[in-house]
């Protein structure tokens, strides 16, 4: 990426036209011919000729999907691995606006920023898979609610955690644009969005795993346990932690320039506390696995073909990490911290795709191997989001700091206006 | 057994508080249990069924589909599709061949209704499972949930449809009975209500109990279909899946949607509570 350009964003000071300061802002910044843009750029325009292709000739034309396999890795991968990847958002917003934890603020909007993303972007690729896009708003609009389902609580829950994301990002547009009043009122509006942003997700990331509840006589034995819902909690929070990591360690030193000094020397304590907790989160996830492993009783499984990747996904992708978790945050050793979350990041798509396709009618003679289309479009979604993040990024205060102006707001609000929408006793 | 006053309270007691937790329809949903004895079905004896494939063609042309001209054998299993809701196959028992048609069992508690997120999947008081398409957005979670594998979506279409028999809703609305239960010239295929039939086919067990295994296909099975089979062999034999449990799809799923609302109550005063209870001497709020 751009790591040469050392210009700051500059905001929307008072006074500017607001039109003319947003389409100076559509400009690109910094160089073109990186090489992260070399290989991302052709891959973002073929997926959108694929698109285009799988909208023009069909699912059957450009998936391999088929009667037997409904579900191939545009939602094994893109939906169920990219919400879990997007669950650093609501686990930092829980520190530091539920436990005051005030060492991850100066994180927050970047992991806020790539949830937000993450689910425009991944929760969007629902819109390619699905076959009649254009009933999407079914069972939004109410003349059809399927109470009954668990998607029809996803559906609702994305769509309402979309929402609380973008309330809690917004205070970082509106003092990009400049606009002081609207900052003020958005500003009130964060914890009530961060409370309820925790609610929506740990009931969505639990239900991605519900949806297979379903599939009792489908999903193979290993996999399958009531507790799925409990375990897509669990691994969500090492799944977030994970990303968080990656992508801090990255934008460090891609955004350098923007990032101030101060947070710079609390760089690598944020990094070992949010390692502690993956090895935390991955140790009780661990144990469950044990609990439903010795209550489900499938101890002959585990010498099957299927058993052996069910020991792989245990022993390479869960101890493993924890380990370098853990020996990385005494250490304090960056790279190993980095490997570990690389590492874990792995583990959660070899997971989230083992319930989703592998493990899933591993009994079939012919199993779903998902076409080149298939990859290359989830590879052009993954590449647009970061594309998304990094033209945020460059342009509004994520990693750099808010203009001065906000300062006095929040004094000001700290005195006049209740934080959130939710009733909290007043100052006065 | 007296019921004892501390049990009759005992009782109300929870009941009550059930209902207010989950809401009335919710908690008594499993206690009156709608009954579907009433409701329509249909008998298959695999005993009778000579493969003649009558059923199928009048199938294809009841939905206006091209019949098959694939024979049933053994080694060469079909399923259902987009063009055939309906077929039958050849099963190489300890009996001989044995041949076994296949379509929706119409489940009683469907999972394809329960996993539906705009209830285009829909569960009639008649009986049939029905797909309506102004509602389906083609999301294929009744595929991922059905325990038979009978959804078919259409793959090549840019406006696809879900197809699956629906027990020839139409033709009932207008008195007349399913197009293969009417085609059947074995009359292996009986159509009938659900009590009725599962008196005829016990009658059938024990009148010749030498000709029939002591099983009636989709009396238990996923809490019961509103399709019923009889057979001579066990019904592993002819490719039926006999590891489905007696336990109602949507059963799997109710704990996890009754704990939602319970999460939205008191997940925010939890949390709300939390950031009161950590708030330093200089934190705002």
């Amino acid at each position: 990426m751009n790591t040469t350009d050392t210009s700051t964003p500059t905001y929307r000071r008072v006074g500017q036209d607001l039109w003319k300061f947003i389409l100076s802002e559509l400009k690109p910044k910094g160089k073109l011919l990186t090489p992260f843009n070399i290989i991302s750029a052709p891959i973002i325009l073929l997926g959108l000729v694929l698109i285009v292709l799988r909208f023009t000739m069909g699912l059957g034309a450009t998936t391999n999907l088929n009667q037997e396999f409904p579900w191939g890795i545009w939602i094994g991968l893109d939906v169920v691995t990219g919400v879990a990847f997007a669950a650093g958002a609501y686990i930092v917003t829980f520190m530091v606006y539920v436990l005051r934890m005030e060492k991850y603020h100066s994180i927050v909007r970047a992991t806020v920023l790539n949830g937000f993303l993450a689910y425009i972007f991944y929760a969007g690729a629902l819109a390619l898979d699905v076959g009649r896009p254009w009933k999407m708003i079914n069972p939004i609009i109410g003349n059809s609610f399927g109470v009954s389902s668990v998607l029809f609580l996803v559906a609702w829950h994305f769509l309402l955690y979309m929402m609380a994301q973008f309330i809690e990002f917004s205070p970082a547009v509106a003092e990009w644009l400049g606009l002081k009043k609207l900052r003020k009122i958005l500003g009130t509006l964060t914890v009530g969005a961060v409370v309820f942003g925790i609610c929506l997700s740990m009931l969505h990331q639990s239900g991605l795993g519900a949806l297979f509840l379903l599939a009792p006589a489908k999903l193979h034995p290993l996999w399958y346990t009531e507790y799925i819902p409990v375990l897509f909690i669990l691994s969500s929070v090492f799944a977030g932690m994970s990303i968080v990591i990656i992508e801090g360690t990255i934008s460090h030193r891609v955004f350098r320039h923007l990032i101030s000094t101060k947070n710079h020397a609390e760089h690598m304590d944020i990094m070992v506390g949010l390692s502690r907790l993956a090895a935390a989160a991955l140790f009780v996830y661990f144990f469950m696995k044990i609990l439903v492993l010795v209550h489900g009783m499938h101890w002959h499984e585990l010498l099957t073909p299927m058993g052996h990747l069910y020991l792989i996904e245990m022993i390479g992708f869960v101890v493993l990490p924890f380990l370098i978790f853990v020996i990385g945050a005494k250490n304090r050793d960056r790279k190993l911290l980095l490997s570990g979350a690389v590492i874990t990041a792995v583990g959660i798509i070899f997971n989230r795709l083992n319930i989703s396709v592998i493990a899933f009618k591993w009994y079939a003679p012919a199993h779903y191997v998902p076409s080149w289309i298939e990859i290359v479009v989830t590879l052009a979604v993954v590449f647009g989001e970061i594309w998304a993040f990094r033209w945020v990024a460059n342009r509004m205060p994520v990693f750099s700091e808010s203009p001065r102006w906000v300062k006095t707001l929040d004094e000001d609000t700290e005195q006049t206006v209740p934080a959130g929408a939710v009733p909290v006793k007043v100052k006065k | 057994m007296k019921t004892t006053r501390r049990k009759f309270l005992q009782f109300t007691g929870t009941a009550a508080g059930a209902s207010l937790l989950l809401g009335p329809n919710n908690a008594f949903g499993s206690i009156a249990k709608k009954d579907n004895s009433q409701q329509y079905a249909m008998l298959n004896d695999t005993t009778r069924c000579i493969g003649c494939q009558a059923c199928e063609v009048a199938c294809a042309e009841q939905s206006g589909f091209p019949s098959s001209d694939t024979k049933p054998e053994a080694d060469n299993q079909r399923s259902t599709g987009t063009e055939a809701l309906s077929v039958v196959n050849a099963h190489a028992t300890d009996k001989g061949i044995v041949f076994a048609k296949t379509q929706c069992m119409h489940c009683d508690q469907p999972a394809c209704v329960s996993a539906c997120l705009v209830n285009a999947m829909y569960k009639t008081d008649e009986g049939p499972v029905i797909w309506k398409e102004d509602k389906c957005m083609g999301c294929r979670y009744c595929m991922v949930a059905c325990p038979f594998d009978v959804p078919k979506f259409e793959y090549g279409s840019l406006n696809p449809k879900i197809r699956k028999c629906v027990m020839c809703f139409e033709r009932l609305g207008e008195g007349q009975i399913p197009a293969c239960a009417a085609a059947c010239p074995q009359e292996a295929i009986l159509f009938g209500k659900r009590e009725e039939l599962l008196d005829i086919a016990r009658k059938r067990i024990s009148d010749n109990p030498s000709e029939y295994v002591r099983h009636i296909y989709g009396e238990h099975e996923v809490g019961g279909t509103n399709i019923l089979y009889l057979s001579g062999v066990p019904f592993d034999q002819l490719g039926f899946r006999t590891d489905l449990g007696t336990i109602p799809y949507p059963e799997y799923t109710k704990t996890f949607l009754y704990s939602v609302p319970l999460a939205l109550l008191l997940g925010p005063a939890f949390m709300l509570g939390l950031r009161q209870a950590t708030k330093g001497k200089d934190d705002k709020d």
